[in-house]
């Protein structure tokens, strides 16, 4: 029996660029370019490695986003994942941590799993919840945030290093897997990659493939709301010295002064 | 007045300090009832009855330790249930924060996470964040349920507020997904004796310009004089020289000091989201370009092997 596998990832603004809020304080994305998030990387790193060991897997990626999120979902087909499902609604718009975890719960348990993958957070909302989220909708264990990941005879294993301890965590599948950028270096599309990504199959769906009501998402579906966004002001220039031999002592000078010493 | 629900991050009994300053936000919004689990919960009570909790809910179970996650949020369930608070508020750690998203799911409430103030609005309390590494700055509230928010290490000051604090056990019966995954072993992080990077008053890192792992005791002895956490960039645990719990930066710790020492550091987007709220920022690097010049309060254009050794020196020799 094939392990599925679906990785969610998710199509983000480029995290170097200059990045801004569009007037009804969504993430403009029109300024800068948008690319998969860095961190979903890792999770199809993973996804491909799990799959190796596996003796018959199929990895599908998914993702929930306008029109240009094709373009993350190519690159992990490029990476080596098998199929891609893109949903995609003009609905969608404007659409919170709940909105987004409730789509891809449906479109999760549409398409089939035995193993959901992600990354440990998106570049751009930073939340980092997402996983935990999808975990409590499906019903199914949390396997959160690791380092390490493993599966074996239908049991799934990782490590997961806290502020406090690192923990050995062990659960059965289906599960829902977070990983880390600890977890391993994602790998470069192979141009071999390249040119059979482009004859993968990628399946769109909307909300009423998902059986999901247009309230449930968007900016008006929201459980929260943003009510400004204010750029941070530019630091005031502060004072620059050269080291000519009194750097150390100029700088306890200041700290001295700031009361930090 | 209405009670607002403070879940308690504490190792075995000793409170961590981003609880107690979430009383100080919490005060702002209702009576703190707090929820404390685990080993030593009832141990809890006498520091956070000081800084203002008029309860404290607590419950102790094997499956706390033994499970991840799962049965917390049972119990930090079954509170709001018994307490019908007007917002649940919760320390941004990794568990922490995953347990409130799953208890925002089960209440059907909006969640907020990594809020660095809060204050008491007409339509229920409004979380500032710093967001887009920090370039912005935004305010929001939710909009349906209890509102759920996670708030960050240091964004407010620990406050004396007496209050009952009260000891209450709270009854929890865990769901079957429970004992969904075990936590199998646990292996406590090595103490350094320095402060918590997150809750750190003075953070030190470096970086590339550190230039090896035998050159970070220049900055642990810097840190050290100064009662300091280390931190470092991602460019020096890539490398090996750090590990990377002292990742400061996007895909690592986000840190707010009062005082942040950037040594060898250039100042790279990835690196500043974790940093840029820091209240004061100094740095060091021998490149005048480095982009970190453009946040700092203090710079020194030199060598980070002269002006740091220099530096810790002055330090204590000034600390006598």
């Amino acid at each position: 029996m094939s392990l599925r596998i679906v990785v969610c990832v998710k199509y983000v603004p480029d995290a170097t660029g200059d990045r801004h809020f569009a007037d009804d304080l969504t993430v403009d994305r029109d300024d800068v370019d948008g690319l998969l998030s860095e961190l979903d990387e890792y999770a199809v790193e993973q996804a491909l490695q799990i799959a190796d060991e596996a003796d018959d897997a199929e990895i599908t990626v998914l993702t929930v986003g306008p029109e240009d999120a094709k373009d993350a979902l190519r690159k992990a087909l490029s990476m080596g994942a098998d199929k891609a499902v893109h949903v995609e609604d003009d609905d969608l718009h404007g659409t919170d941590v709940m909105g987004t975890s409730l789509v891809l719960a449906k479109a999760i348990e549409k398409t089939g799993y035995d193993l959901v993958i992600t990354g440990m957070a998106s570049t751009d909302g930073t939340m980092g919840v997402l996983p935990a989220i999808l975990a409590e909708r499906l019903g199914v264990p949390q396997v959160t945030l690791l380092s390490e990941v493993s599966v074996e005879d239908g049991v799934v294993k990782g490590r997961r290093d806290g502020d406090a301890a690192s923990e050995q965590l062990e659960a059965s599948l289906p599960a829902v897997v977070s990983v880390t950028d600890q977890s391993g270096e994602a790998r470069y599309p192979s141009f071999k990659g390249i040119m059979a990504a482009k004859k993968k199959p990628v399946e769109s769906l909307d909300l009423g493939d998902l059986d999901i009501e247009a309230e449930e998402v968007g900016l008006e579906g929201a459980w929260t709301k943003v009510e400004s966004a204010t750029e941070r002001p530019a630091r005031t220039a502060g004072t620059i010295v050269k080291d000519e031999g009194e750097g150390g002592k100029q700088l306890a000078e200041y700290l001295a002064g700031q009361k930090f010493i | 007045m209405a009670e607002v629900l403070v879940y308690v991050d504490h190792v075995d009994g000793a409170v961590r300090k981003p609880t107690l300053e979430l009383l100080t936000l919490a005060r702002r919004v209702g009576e703190p009832v707090a929820v404390a689990l685990g080993a030593g919960a009832e141990a809890t009570a006498a520091t956070l009855a000081e800084h203002g909790a008029v309860k404290v809910l607590t419950a102790d179970a094997p499956e706390f330790a033994d499970y991840l996650v799962v049965p917390k949020v049972d119990a930090l369930q079954a509170a709001y249930e018994a307490v019908s608070p007007v917002a649940v508020l919760v320390p941004s750690s990794a568990e922490a924060k995953e347990i409130a998203a799953r208890l925002a799911v089960r209440i059907k409430s909006g969640i907020i996470t990594d809020a660095v103030d809060i204050e008491a609005g007409d339509e229920g309390p409004v979380a500032t964040q710093s967001v887009f590494a920090a370039s912005y700055t935004t305010k929001s509230r939710i909009s349906q349920g209890t509102p759920v928010i996670t708030v960050k290490p240091n964004s407010a000051a620990v406050e004396a507020a007496p209050a009952a604090g009260a000891v209450e056990a709270l009854s929890v019966s865990f769901s079957e997904k429970a004992t969904g995954t075990k936590v199998v072993s646990r292996t406590p992080r090595e103490s350094t004796g320095r402060p918590e990077l997150t809750e750190a008053a003075i953070v030190v890192s470096g970086g590339r310009g550190v230039n090896g792992a035998e050159n970070f005791s220049i900055i642990e002895n810097l840190a050290d004089s100064l009662g300091a956490a280390v931190g470092a960039s991602r460019a020096a645990v890539d490398a090996g020289w750090y590990p990377h719990s002292n990742q400061v930066g996007q895909t690592g710790k986000s840190v707010s000091p009062q005082l942040y020492i950037a040594s060898g550091i250039s100042g790279a987007i990835q690196h500043r989201a974790g940093m840029q709220t820091s209240k004061t920022i100094v740095a060091i690097n021998k490149d005048a370009e480095a982009p970190i010049f453009d946040l700092v309060d203090y710079g020194v254009v030199g060598d980070l092997f002269e002006v740091v050794p220099a530096l810790t020196e002055e330090v204590k020799a000034r600390k006598g």
